[in-house]
């Protein structure tokens, strides 16, 4: 039936592997930049100031409502006409970063709200600024709740990398389209993708459910 | 400059604790606070009863500057606290200000609102350390003698779920003392209690009254409490003061009809 070759997928597995530890980085440094950034785009949505929080919402509303790949040929093709060029990994980290900032402020302003007025209200009485309010008070309650939606982010960043080869980022879907392109074969290559990321998104999600469980018990919330 | 040699000058007497002077709220349509004047000596223990909706909760909210007022001044110790000097007239207080003049209040909440994140011992160094900038080692002695103080002391390593409704109170009254306020306000703070702990809150609040360093604003619906506690007893009706005196007189031979029906009121449900 299908045509599999054995000696061929163990010939391309270490290109496709090496590819992995790209997505993976890809995968990382993007999260991180979302978990920052969103972070900075839900306490931006919670000022007095009325401007910074409209403009902060509508910035957050248009990134959700676009497509992640335009936002990516967005920065890297259209920057260099207004003067920013930038290299692809540069461009991609910035746009899909930006892009699941966007989603995860969402996911920390609903654990915000959460957190019951009355615990404000202590820190006020007790004179904390507003700052470690917020850093030491506030988010450490807002975190458990907000634990599921950001590890879903997390798989959900990591299953949008491949779109980063639409720039050129060498991350694994790239890696098999080069791979398909020298040999005309697309089998091993596109199965081996699949593989990789099964193999990756699984024991990740089963280790975010533990780690939510923990991290819940070591901030105490439960 | 003749320092030494200047004339006999009328001495100003001690100014309040806190003072209301024409202070007035409102949510909206509704009048909360309604130009209400109000004065509290230093380590003065003021009770305020009345019915519910009469503002009572208000009153300690602005003061602790959880909410703003629409009108009037709050001062403490004669300074304005809801607003500031610039230039000879008093304008809106700045945060600084604010952060500034409300170090000398502390407030227990009907609820608690203890850091649920947090250790009994970590709530209570938080904010000295935190706000004060106290170190570690100071905040952790100074808590462990209020944690005492409370009879609280055993708990000091546990989260504040573990502990009972009048254990938590409890913390929360040695947490706010950690700040050293020179004010102290307590909102109904064993409302939200069993029968059976309200006791053990209320000991504690007696014995920092027989210690005589502390003001207290005290709203409580006990009236046995208020009037063995206060100096002073105020009824509050629709946002202003009804009738003010000594708890023997309020409470035991109230003037005001509106007072009156009060009181026999909750006096029956009790
Ligand atoms: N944030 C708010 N928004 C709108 N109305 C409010 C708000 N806070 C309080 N009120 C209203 O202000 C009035 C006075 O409230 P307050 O809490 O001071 O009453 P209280 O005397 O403490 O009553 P209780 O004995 O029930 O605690 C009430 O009618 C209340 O509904
Ligand atoms: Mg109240």
């Amino acid at each position: 039936m299908f045509d599999w070759k054995w000696d061929f997928t163990f010939e391309i597995l270490p290109r496709l592997l090496l590819a992995t530890t790209n997505t993976l980085l890809a995968a990382g440094i993007g999260y991180t930049i979302a978990l920052v950034v969103g972070l900075a785009f839900a306490l931006g949505q919670r000022t007095s100031i009325t401007l910074l929080t409209v403009a902060v919402r509508e910035c957050v509303e248009f990134i959700r409502s676009t497509p992640l790949v335009l936002q990516i040929f967005f920065v890297f093709y259209v920057g260099p006409q207004v003067g920013v060029t930038l290299a692809p990994w540069t461009a991609g980290m910035i746009a899909i970063g930006l892009h699941y900032a966007s989603y995860l402020s969402e996911v920390y302003r609903a654990g915000l709200d959460s957190v019951p007025k009355g615990q404000w209200e202590a820190c006020k009485a007790l004179n904390l600024s507003m700052g470690r309010s917020y850093f030491r008070i506030i988010i450490p309650q807002a975190l458990p709740p907000a634990i599921p939606g950001m590890g879903n982010y997390l798989v959900g960043i990591f299953k949008d990398t491949p779109m980063l080869s639409v720039i050129g980022v060498a991350e694994l879907l790239h890696t098999a389209n080069a791979v398909g392109s020298e040999t005309y074969r697309f089998l091993e290559p596109y199965t081996l993708v699949g593989i990789l990321f099964l193999a990756i998104s699984l024991p990740a999600a089963f280790g975010l459910r533990r780690f939510e469980t923990w991290a819940r018990r070591a901030l105490g919330v439960d | 400059m003749d320092n030494d040699t200047h004339p006999i000058r009328l001495r100003e007497t001690d100014p309040p604790a806190v003072r209301f002077s024409q202070v007035s709220k409102h949510y909206g349509d509704l009048t909360v606070l309604d130009s209400l004047d109000l004065d509290i000596a230093a380590n003065e223990i003021v009770s305020i009863i009345g019915p519910s909706g009469s503002g009572k909760t208000t009153v300690l909210r602005v003061l602790m500057t959880l909410e703003p007022i629409d009108d009037g001044v709050i001062y403490l110790y004669g300074q304005p606290l809801t607003h500031m000097e610039r230039g000879g007239i008093l304008v809106q207080s700045s945060d600084a200000h604010l952060r500034k003049m409300r170090s000398d209040i502390g407030m227990v909440f009907q609820h608690f609102n203890l850091f649920p994140h947090m250790t009994v011992i970590e709530n209570c160094m938080e904010a000295p350390v935190q706000a004060l900038g106290l170190s570690k080692d100071e905040a952790r002695e100074r808590s462990m003698d209020l944690l005492t103080m409370v009879g609280i002391a055993d708990k000091a390593g546990q989260h504040p779920s573990r502990l009972s409704g009048g254990q938590q109170q409890r913390v929360a009254i040695a947490r706010a003392l950690a700040m050293r306020p020179k004010v102290m306000l307590f909102d109904e703070v064993t409302s939200a209690l069993d029968p059976e702990v309200i006791g053990e809150v209320l000991n504690v609040i007696r014995q920092l009254a027989g210690e005589h360093d502390l003001t207290m604003i005290i709203v409580t619906h006990q009236m046995g409490f208020a009037r063995e506690i206060s100096d002073r007893v105020c009824f509050f009706y629709e946002g202003r003061i009804a009738e003010q005196g000594p708890p023997d007189q309020l409470i035991g031979n109230p003037q005001n009809e509106r007072t009156r029906m009060f009181l026999s009121a909750v006096l029956d449900a009790d």
